[in-house]
């Protein structure tokens, strides 16, 4: 395990390092000031390094690490959601309630491998408390928009960002002690398929999937950033137990559902106005416009890979 | 307690303090027309909350943050020990006595005996915590009277958002939500400038800064 941890953080500081040596020349020699697809492509890489220096810390510690990662992942992104929410003065438990017990329960029921609870403690007891807590406050007004979003936010934000470190939960035979690198398998295909759709979006891009959601979006770059990412995700098929065939289709999957996440969440920032869902990196937006696209790709994925491999 | 900068315990504590609120609310300063000199000023802000001044203060470089003091009301923060350790010790506050037929000391006097010991300070020109639905309550005449008094302080304003929604009146536990503080362009009395003329254009600085009603933030 260790040698193939290794290998894989070596491969991406070298990845890294190349963009930024490649991003800085450019920099360089452009004009000055620099062109907004740029000032992106510095942003993006900055926060790459920002997320690749987070995930090698965590995994350092172990599963314990990437648990309580993915916590503050889901914390940052929960508090990033419901601040573009209407909320009103009877909310207030309902939130406090989202934030102090929700999230650590979750987590910790991943921790403890609880399967039968992790998977059914926010559909089942969470859904039907928040609402039943809302009515006892009493202020009915616009009650099924408040409770919808909040459900809707911690569905988001909780429930499916919690299944990337529930993966390791995942007794998969002959895969026993590995399911860090399962976690790095799906993060790195999915992150690199954001990256390569951007990259070929930008090449080729011509026919908008969706004009009126995002406009950045084209099916040159998703069709080529999806192709081009299950290869990757073939290419790192001994991350995981899977054969280079099986590897490069669930890595399909996972990517054609984080564009999903991706189009998802630009469709409720258009809804409210914003551009980004947050300040996290300066300037550069939130933990949500990160992992917008991992938070639909982690549940099927986990689901898939549980079904067929366990 | 004005003059003499920040004790080691308000120092230490202003730091926690700004940690925390960061921790809670992520919050990020935009300076819109005012980045930090170093001149001495009053900031004047929107105020829906308790959180509002611990808000701004954060957002000051650590060195201004330690000669900053929040204008607040005497009648609250000595109402028992514990608020008057909070505000004496803990915190850096210039206490005011608003209540007219009681009061002891002009709360002018006491705001500009802090001015003159080279304190900048946080000032909610509405007197008190808006809880209505406007954005903005009238202004009250003090920021009028101390911009007459002292000229030379810049006064800077600065639009608090969100923070009502983290920690509203009576809450005790702030719900963690994103905000801003939004510094804008200074203003300034002008020669002869009446003061219900001065207090509206203030105000109208401040709103300025709010956000769009359509949620743009």
């Amino acid at each position: 395990m260790s040698d193939d941890t290794t290998r894989l953080f070596i491969g991406l500081v070298a990845v890294l390092v190349t963009a930024s040596a490649v991003a800085g020349v450019l920099s360089y020699r452009s004009p000055k000031p620099l062109p907004s697809t740029l000032d992106n492509l510095n942003a993006r890489i900055k926060a790459w390094w920002i997320m690749v220096t987070g995930i090698s810390i965590a995994f350092l510690f172990g599963t314990g690490g990437v648990i309580l990662l993915f916590a503050f992942v889901s914390f940052a992104a929960l508090r990033e959601y419901v601040t573009l929410t209407n909320t009103r003065h009877a909310d207030r438990w309902t939130l406090l309630g989202m934030f102090l017990i929700i999230i650590p329960v979750q987590y910790y029921l991943i921790w403890i491998d609880w399967y039968g609870l992790y998977s059914i403690f926010i559909p089942v007891y969470c859904f039907l408390a928040m609402p039943a807590l809302t009515a006892i406050r009493g202020d009915t007004s616009r009650f099924l928009e408040r409770v919808s979003e909040q459900q809707w936010g911690i569905m988001l934000s909780v429930y499916c960002i919690s299944h990337v470190p529930a993966l390791v939960t995942l007794p998969i035979p002959g895969n026993e002690g590995r399911g860090l690198l399962l976690i790095a398998f799906l993060i790195a295909t999915v992150q690199g398929s954001d990256v390569l759709q951007y990259i070929f979006g930008k090449l080729f891009g011509r026919h908008k999937v969706a004009p009126s959601i995002s406009p950045s979006k084209t099916w040159e770059g998703l069709i080529g950033g999806i192709a081009s990412a299950s290869l990757l995700g073939a290419g790192l098929y001994w991350l995981t137990p899977f054969s280079p065939f099986e590897a490069g289709v669930l890595a399909g999957l996972a990517c054609v559902m984080g564009f999903f996440g991706g189009l998802v969440a630009s469709a409720i920032k258009r809804d409210r106005g914003v551009k980004d869902w947050g300040h996290m990196i300066e300037g550069h937006g939130g933990m949500l416009d990160r992992a917008d696209s991992l938070v639909f790709a982690a549940p099927v994925f986990f689901h898939i890979v549980r079904y067929a491999w366990t | 307690m004005t003059g003499g900068g920040a004790s080691l315990l308000q120092k230490v504590s202003g730091a926690a303090l700004a940690g925390l609120s960061r921790a809670v609310t992520g919050v990020r300063p935009i300076w819109a027309g005012a980045a930090p000199n170093g001149r001495q000023r009053i900031y004047f802000a929107n105020h829906a909350s308790h959180g509002d001044f611990i808000l701004i203060s954060t957002c000051l470089h650590p060195a201004e943050r330690s000669r900053t003091a929040a204008v607040a009301g005497a009648d609250y923060w000595n109402a028992d020990s514990v608020r008057r350790f909070i505000s004496g010790k803990l915190l850096r506050t210039v206490l005011v006595e608003r209540n007219w037929v009681e009061r002891t000391a002009d709360p002018l006097q006491v705001m500009l005996s802090a001015l003159d010991a080279g304190e900048s300070l946080i000032f909610f020109p509405e007197g008190t915590r808006n809880m209505t639905e406007e954005l903005l309550l009238r202004f009250r005449s003090g920021l009028y009277n101390l911009a007459a008094a002292r000229p030379d302080v810049e006064l800077v304003p600065c639009w608090i958002e969100n923070m009502s929604r983290v920690l509203p009146k009576g809450a005790v536990l702030p719900v963690p939500l994103l905000c801003r503080v939004i510094f804008g362009a200074p203003i300034a009395l002008e020669a002869g400038e009446e003061r219900k003329a001065f207090l509206d254009k203030a105000r109208q600085a401040l709103l300025t800064l709010a956000p769009k009603k359509d949620g743009h933030r």
